[in-house]
């Protein structure tokens, strides 16, 4: 068995990242997840690099690592070039392969993640998709956006779209051929086991809490990794 | 040695852009809220300019939202984005125009990751050769489309019927822009000015007539942090870091904001509606939002077209104010009408961007 900190090693992320942090705290300063959650990069860097398995082993089923919104503002900034933004995504990587990321209320996000844009991408091979953008669920975009989603194949009409029919132009039908590459290439590349692990991970915690778990959106699982949220990350509480 | 001349000094941050022939990669959130942004963009390079821009219906996604959202692996991605590469060669195309910041930047970073480790660039082949039978040769030149409309912004300018000046005081607009995190945050040098000085949206806007506002949180980040709004218990740390700015900006009193990528765009827009409901609180001079605008709309109404075929109806901060200082006329009956001009209702329009409470008890921010 490798240990986490090789196993880290073998994601160019981390090669690319971790370059000999100085501890100025650059990084820190100029990271709005540091200023919202609390969150400080230069301290996550510190655990990577001193190798120590248990506070690695900790780190990886930790809320830390899913505080970053990968703005990459670090990359810019660090005199050295770490970038903790680098870092947070091989991080994230193995917290997922190995199944830690059930262990911490952000990190079961990821189910949300996967069944949304996850999801969207093999089925109609878009990130987002105006359908599934529903208004109960995203009630922060809007009335105008409540409109647009009752008259969709109208308003992409009027901005010369091409919804759901062939050929090129807005949200153009995906063909069967071209989902069928996108499949391929998940399940060459390790997208698909990785999809796999999020699901079957996710099924026996939610079984572990007690949370009715089920196909799509609607279900009690999706509900709380979408919803739930203790308090108790940000900086003032 | 030329060492100590500006033109040397300034050349790191100069930005090869491609003059034409292009292969058009659309962007997923660009699509969703400004779809008539790329229809424009099309329209204006191959009808204005008389340039060949391609688009190939086999196209998807770049999976950059899942990848960023942690939920896609690096080499998924990099062979999605290889098979891209793949339509482009087989099409003939060596120039890629890019719709989307986050695609534009994981391009920039898949080529650099393969520039350093081709090794990783051959694993890469293998796994497209694998799973599609593809093979592909890497572009000559990638452009986020922001970059091409900025090459020929004095040809605009030269055709301009209304440039962003305030018709009734004959004074520049005041403009924010926001170049979004991933235009050159990551690799300064594919981006026009790098990190430091970016001159993409600048440029537009000193060539089209109006002011650009520097304020202190001008290179702070939207807010979108992917999984920090994809899921909604997360959405506090997005909306905190929109409001973070347009506290920042307010007192500038800008007449719009001008946005590179087309999630910041929807988010600057979004959550000024959400900040007002939540806190009552109304930016801009008027009291009525501040307009959040795309580059292509910009050029768009710069040019003449009209704003509804641009799509500016599909906003929830509501832009007339905007269009009456540059003097647009506009048919304000058109407005939600569909192409063939079927009544098909109407949102619930703000006039103080509150819905559901009383629009007396809303304040205007000091």
């Amino acid at each position: 068995m490798q240990s986490l900190y090789d196993q880290l090693l073998k994601d160019v992320r981390i090669v690319e990242g971790l370059s000999s942090c100085m501890n100025c705290g650059v990084c820190t300063a100029i990271c709005p997840a540091a200023e919202f959650y609390q969150y400080d990069p230069r301290m996550l860097i510190n655990i990577v690099q001193s190798k120590d398995e248990e506070k690695l082993e900790a780190l990886l089923k930790s809320e830390t690592i899913w505080y970053c919104g990968q703005c990459m503002s670090c990359k810019t900034r660090c005199p050295r070039g770490n970038v903790p933004g680098l870092i947070i995504m091989g991080l994230r990587y193995l917290s997922q392969k190995l199944g830690f990321f059930v262990e911490s209320e952000k990190g079961r996000q990821q189910f949300a993640i996967k069944r949304t844009v996850g999801d969207n991408i093999l089925k109609y091979g878009y990130c987002i998709y105006p359908d599934s953008i529903l208004p109960e669920l995203h009630p922060e975009q809007g009335p105008v956006w409540e409109w647009i989603h009752q008259n969709l194949p109208e308003v992409y009409d009027r901005m010369d779209g091409n919804y759901k029919k062939e050929g090129p132009g807005v949200f153009r039908k995906i063909s069967a051929e071209t989902l069928d590459e996108l499949e391929k290439i998940f399940r060459v590349t390790g997208g698909e086991e990785l999809y796999r692990k999020i699901e079957e991970y996710s099924e026996i915690k939610a079984g572990e809490m007690g949370i009715i778990f089920g196909p799509g959106t609607d279900n009690d699982y999706f509900r709380h990794t979408y919803l739930t949220n203790s308090g108790n990350h940000t900086r003032e509480e | 040695m030329e060492k100590n001349s500006k033109k040397f000094i300034w050349k790191d941050y100069q930005k090869e852009i491609a003059d034409d022939h292009f292969f058009y990669v659309r962007s997923c959130i660009r699509q969703t809220f400004f779809p008539g942004s790329e229809s424009f963009f099309l329209k204006f390079m191959r009808d204005e300019l008389g340039k060949d821009v391609f688009e190939d219906a086999r196209h998807t996604t770049c999976t950059g939202i899942g990848f960023h959202g942690d939920v896609v692996p690096h080499d998924t991605i990099m062979t999605v984005v290889a098979r891209h590469f793949a339509l482009m060669t087989e099409a003939g195309y060596k120039n890629v125009a890019i719709s989307c910041v986050t695609s534009f930047g994981i391009y920039s970073e898949i080529l650099e990751t393969w520039k350093h480790f081709p090794e990783i660039e051959n694993r890469i082949r293998e796994n497209l050769k694998k799973a599609t039978g593809r093979t592909f040769k890497l572009p000559e030149n990638i452009a986020h489309t922001s970059d091409i409309i900025y090459k020929f912004r004095d040809d605009i300018a030269s055709k301009a019927r209304f440039p962003l000046i305030n018709q009734n005081t004959g004074e520049p607009l005041q403009i924010v822009e926001h170049i979004g995190c991933h235009y050159s945050k990551m690799f300064p040098e594919y981006g026009v000015g790098g990190a430091e000085f970016p001159q993409v949206l600048a440029g537009m806007i000193k060539a089209w007539g109006g002011n650009v506002i520097d304020y202190p949180e001008r290179r702070h980040c939207c807010g979108f942090g992917f999984r920090q709004y994809l899921v909604q218990a997360n959405r506090g740390y997005s909306a905190s870091n929109s409001k973070k700015k347009f506290e920042s900006m307010n007192p500038y009193h800008p007449d719009m904001i001008i946005a590179n990528c087309p999630g910041c765009t929807m988010f600057m827009d979004k959550w000024q509606y959400t900040i007002a409901e939540m806190e009552g609180i109304t930016y801009g001079k008027e009291g009525k939002g501040i307009p959040v605008l795309t580059y292509e709309e910009v050029t768009g109404l710069v040019l003449g077209y009209d704003p509804w075929d641009l799509g500016l109806q599909m906003h929830q901060v509501q832009v007339e104010t905007l269009l009456d200082k540059m003097g647009i006329v506009y048919d304000h009956s058109k407005k939600y009408k569909t192409k063939d001009g079927k009544d098909v209702g109407k949102p619930l329009v703000p006039e103080l961007l509150m819905i559901e409470k009383n629009i007396h008890s809303s304040k205007r921010h000091p």
